[in-house]
């Protein structure tokens, strides 16, 4: 398949992402505002480091958006045209529905098909391209994996599935403003099931903003969505179970996986481990085996990195791993951005559930990741329940006691996940940590809160509007976020106008 | 004039009833203590309650004067009003005063710009007053006069020279006036730049964190209880200056404003639409209008609002909606621009669109710098001036008569004369 990039041809694989096939040329996605090249970080549409000129539209996330014969692609900035573009349609398209989930992951699918098989009228919206959110990203079409069961059901039950739509803003209750391919698009709602994930957490340091640097999620998405990984030497890095996951996927599929390195000690690791759920040691085993010759380091991180290579710590010494990916993230941040802009209450991040996975917004129920980072089987478990409670339905005792057992293994997840104070010094005065702005630790350092940081520096004022930086500068300074306003993702400013 | 204050429009001396407050009289009369504190305690002579861009030079003009100033805030440095507003450095001729004032303030900061730092943005773009209609072109010429006459130099444009300059505008329109003497810059870093600038001997000292809860009788009291005295307090807290100095006829108008991405080039100059002075400024109702900034990232900043009785911060979809709806009649293709944030902030309104800068007609030890509404960026220099060359007892370099708080001081809010 052939696209335009930058004006000139390039031959992709048919089924690419955008960025996915720029990664795969080794063209930068964009040009930052110190003129550094750029590419994708998360690949799910969070960083915006991605963002492209696509057919003429600046600012386009390419990582969401499939690569399509003759497109043009252009590396942004774009160029100081002044024509006038072509507006969008300020057409919106009201959908009402009873029951509306936010977010096609494991609990989306789960409480969708739930809800939908008692009878409920359910809609269900996701801002990535296809059903399964990130941990199933590509698996609904593997007839022989849950996430094709979840998604028979939603489609056997007569789900309304609206994909690569993306929730900007909530300007009442019960409804919400969205954005998608064919224009804005306003959602009315009775009951709304916020099962919005979680997005890798990001740590600066000195190197991460290169382009051979991405999430451990954002490399095995950036795979998924058709960058070839075969031959490559990837240096896995970072914290939290994801890490292995990621390997074994990227093993699988010819990566030369170079090392496993998670700043997690032995002790977190063994305590962790002692009196794990028995299909968490099999999936652990499993995961072992298939890595068997890969170094798992333990008590290690990435120092700095540059093209070609990567400085480890581990145990105390600097080692130098030659690689053409670092794929490095440090566990998973919930993504609780709509839930705040609602007005749920949340504590230390999480969104505040009652017994029926319902916030403290009546009406407004919460599953998987945003109520803490639990994995899969967790999500699926709270995302079943709210399914049931939004349609009056009582869970089966079964259900609850699955949710029980794995929210115990939830916390001990968050307490393998804590973070070393070491990795506090990691980034130097000049290693950025606002991306989008391109805001060094130096000058953050010369402010005492979020917010005068924000004011003073532009940190956090771009696109990813703090999502990667906010969670890095809470863990250096202790940084709390401020108050959130709409829209909560970039929006056309159609979108925000209403209508007459 | 109903006051005491003669009333010549020339420039004068501050005569209300205080000494002249040089460093040596401050320094004798003040002093400042923490409660329950002991030992010696740092002395002022001028404390400024809020570190916005007003306070901020207010602070930098005394401390110029060789005063020791003491600036305490709640929050951060230009943390309210000054993060929200625009950044519009705009000579403005609603009335006499207010030319005055705007035009002494943007010859300040043409003044400063030589030693601004980069981060402070200051670009000067120009303004363009966007004319709709031959009734709004008649305005264009009626203002090209009036600047004309008072030495600032416009340019009317045709609809063919306004289109050359702004293709981004829809086709149709009938023209405007350019005022290249106009700017834009980043509030908060000027405020930060300002108080920074000022910093050394004799001094000037900042703290922030520091909420005042009150001030009279030449005392702060903060929040945690402690005290800190001064021969003069500077009431420099914007819309929440009425908390302060209760009374004040101060009302908050709320605005709202959306950002976008980055899209060079877009638009130029800042846009103002010409109807903004028929219906922005003239009614107590809700109005938007077109209002759109070139920020020197390339961003576009579109604007504007203005609400009395709101009752929070909060963004007000359907206004927000109302303005962008307002400025995509003037700029279409605004529609596919992609917004990154908007936000909101207080304006500090006076009933006759004028602020508040003097002695408090109730403390002696008072002065007011507040009352700026939607001009506090461009003539925060101007009201510092005025402050501190008042505080010293040194001649004003414009009329400081028609900002003194006295003059609304019938019952019936008012002012006790047309001011111009």
């Amino acid at each position: 398949m052939r696209l335009t990039i930058n004006g000139q041809p390039v031959e992709v694989p048919a089924g690419s992402s955008v960025a996915a096939a720029l990664a795969a040329a080794a063209i930068p996605a964009r040009r930052s505002v110190l003129g550094e090249a750029r590419g994708p970080l998360c690949a799910m549409g969070i960083c915006f480091e991605c963002r492209v000129t696509i057919n003429g539209q600046p600012h386009q996330r390419s990582c969401q958006i499939q690569a399509l014969a003759g497109m043009t692609i252009g590396v942004s900035p774009p160029p100081a045209a002044a024509e006038p573009r072509r507006p969008l349609s300020t057409v919106h398209c009201p959908l009402s529905t009873s029951l509306l989930v936010l977010g096609a992951g494991p609990a989306g699918l789960a409480a969708a098909a739930r809800a939908a098989e008692a009878g409920a009228q359910v809609a269900l919206i996701d801002d990535n391209p296809a059903l399964g959110g990130q941990i199933w990203r590509g698996t609904t079409t593997d007839p022989h994996s849950e996430a094709a069961r979840w998604a028979q059901r939603v489609q056997a039950a007569q789900v309304t599935v609206l994909c690569a739509t993306r929730i900007v803003d909530a300007p009442a209750p019960g409804r919400l403003l969205a954005e998608s391919p064919d224009g804005p698009l306003e959602l009315g709602y009775q009951r709304l099931l916020l099962a919005t994930g979680a997005r890798e957490r990001f740590l600066p340091f000195p190197g991460w903003t290169l382009p051979h640097v991405l999430g451990a999620g954002g490399l095995q998405a950036l795979v998924k969505a058709g960058l070839p990984i075969e031959g490559k030497r990837v240096v896995v890095a970072g914290t939290g179970p994801l890490l292995l996951a990621v390997a074994a996927y990227l093993r699988q599929h010819g990566a030369q996986v170079v090392a496993v390195c998670d700043q997690a000690s032995w002790s977190a690791l063994l305590a962790f481990s002692a009196r794990l759920p028995l299909d968490k040691i099999r999936q652990g085993l499993q995961l072992s085996a298939s890595l068997r010759g890969v170094p798992l380091w333990r008590n290690a991180w990435p120092l700095s990195t540059r093209p070609g290579a990567v400085t480890i710590s581990h145990r105390g010494r600097a080692r130098e791993l030659a690689c053409d990916y670092l794929a490095c993230g440090f566990h998973l941040v919930p993504n609780a951005e709509l839930a705040t802009l609602l007005g749920c209450a949340t504590q230390d991040g999480c969104v505040v559930v009652n017994p029926s996975q319902e916030t403290t917004v009546a009406g407004v129920y919460c599953a998987g990741e945003p109520t803490g980072v639990g994995g899969v089987e967790l999500a699926v478990a709270e995302g079943e329940i709210a399914g049931l409670a939004m349609a009056n339905q009582t869970p089966e005792p079964a259900l609850l006691a699955r949710r029980a057992y794995y929210r115990r293994f939830a916390r001990r997840l968050d307490r393998l996940c804590q973070l070393r104070p070491a990795l506090r010094a990691l980034p130097q005065p000049d290693t950025l940590v606002c991306r989008c702005e391109d805001v060094t630790l130096g000058r953050l350092r010369a402010h005492d809160s979020w917010r005068a940081a924000k004011l003073h520096t532009r940190c956090g004022m771009g696109p990813c509007q703090g999502r990667v930086c906010g969670p890095a500068a809470e863990f250096l300074f202790g940084w709390q976020p401020d108050s959130l306003r709409p829209p909560i993702f970039p929006a056309n400013i159609a979108t925000l106008s209403g209508q007459e | 004039m109903g006051s005491q204050e003669p009333s010549a429009a020339a420039p004068r001396k501050r005569s209300a009833g205080l000494g002249p407050w040089g460093p040596q009289a401050g320094a004798s009369t003040s002093g400042a203590r923490a409660a329950g504190a002991q030992g010696p305690a740092p002395i002022n002579d001028v404390i400024v309650v809020g570190a916005g861009i007003v306070g901020a030079a207010c602070a930098a003009a005394c401390a110029r004067r060789g005063l020791r100033v003491l600036v305490l805030d709640g929050a951060g440095i230009g943390g309210g009003a000054t993060a929200a507003g625009m950044g519009h450095l705009v000579v403005m001729d609603d009335s006499e005063a207010q030319f005055s004032l705007t035009r002494y303030s943007q010859q300040l900061w043409q003044q400063l710009e030589p030693e601004l730092p980069p981060d402070v943005e200051y670009t000067p773009s120009g303004t363009i007053w966007v004319a709709a209609d031959e009734e709004e072109m008649a305005e264009v010429r009626h203002k090209h006069a009036f600047y004309g006459a008072r030495g600032v130099a416009t340019e009317i444009l045709d609809a063919a020279s306004l289109a050359r300059l702004e293709p981004n505008l829809r086709p149709g329109l009938a023209g405007g006036l350019l005022v290249p003497g106009d700017a834009v810059i980043y509030p908060p870093c000027a405020a930060r730049f300002l108080l920074q600038r000022a910093a050394g001997a004799p001094g000037i000292e900042v703290r922030l964190g520091a909420r005042v809860v009150a001030i009279g009788q030449g005392r702060v009291r903060l929040a945690d209880g402690a005290e800190y005295a001064a021969g003069v307090v500077v009431n420099a807290a914007g819309a929440a200056a009425v908390v302060l100095s209760p009374g004040l006829p101060i009302r908050g108008r709320k605005g709202h404003l959306v950002i976008t991405d980055r899209y060079p080039g877009w638009v130029r100059h800042q846009l103002v639409e010409l109807g903004y002075l028929k219906s922005a400024h003239a009614h107590d109702a809700d109005s938007v209008a077109f209002n759109v900034q070139p920020r020197a990232t390339g961003q576009v900043l579109i604007g504007s609002s203005r609400q009395f009785h709101a009752a929070d911060g909060a963004v007000d979809h359907a206004m927000l909606a109302r303005m962008l709806r307002r400025a995509q009649e003037y700029m279409p293709s605004l529609a596919a621009l992609s917004a990154l944030r908007t936000w909101t902030g207080f304006r500090a309104a006076t009933p006759d669109s004028l602020p508040l800068i003097g002695l408090s007609p109730d403390d002696p030890t008072v002065f007011l710098a507040t009352g700026h509404e939607g001009l506090g960026i461009t003539t925060s220099l101007g009201t510092g001036q005025l402050v501190a060359d008042q505080i010293v007892g040194e001649q004003t370099a414009i009329p400081a008569q028609p900002y003194f708080p006295n003059r609304f001081n019938r019952s019936d809010g008012l002012p006790d004369a047309p001011h111009h």
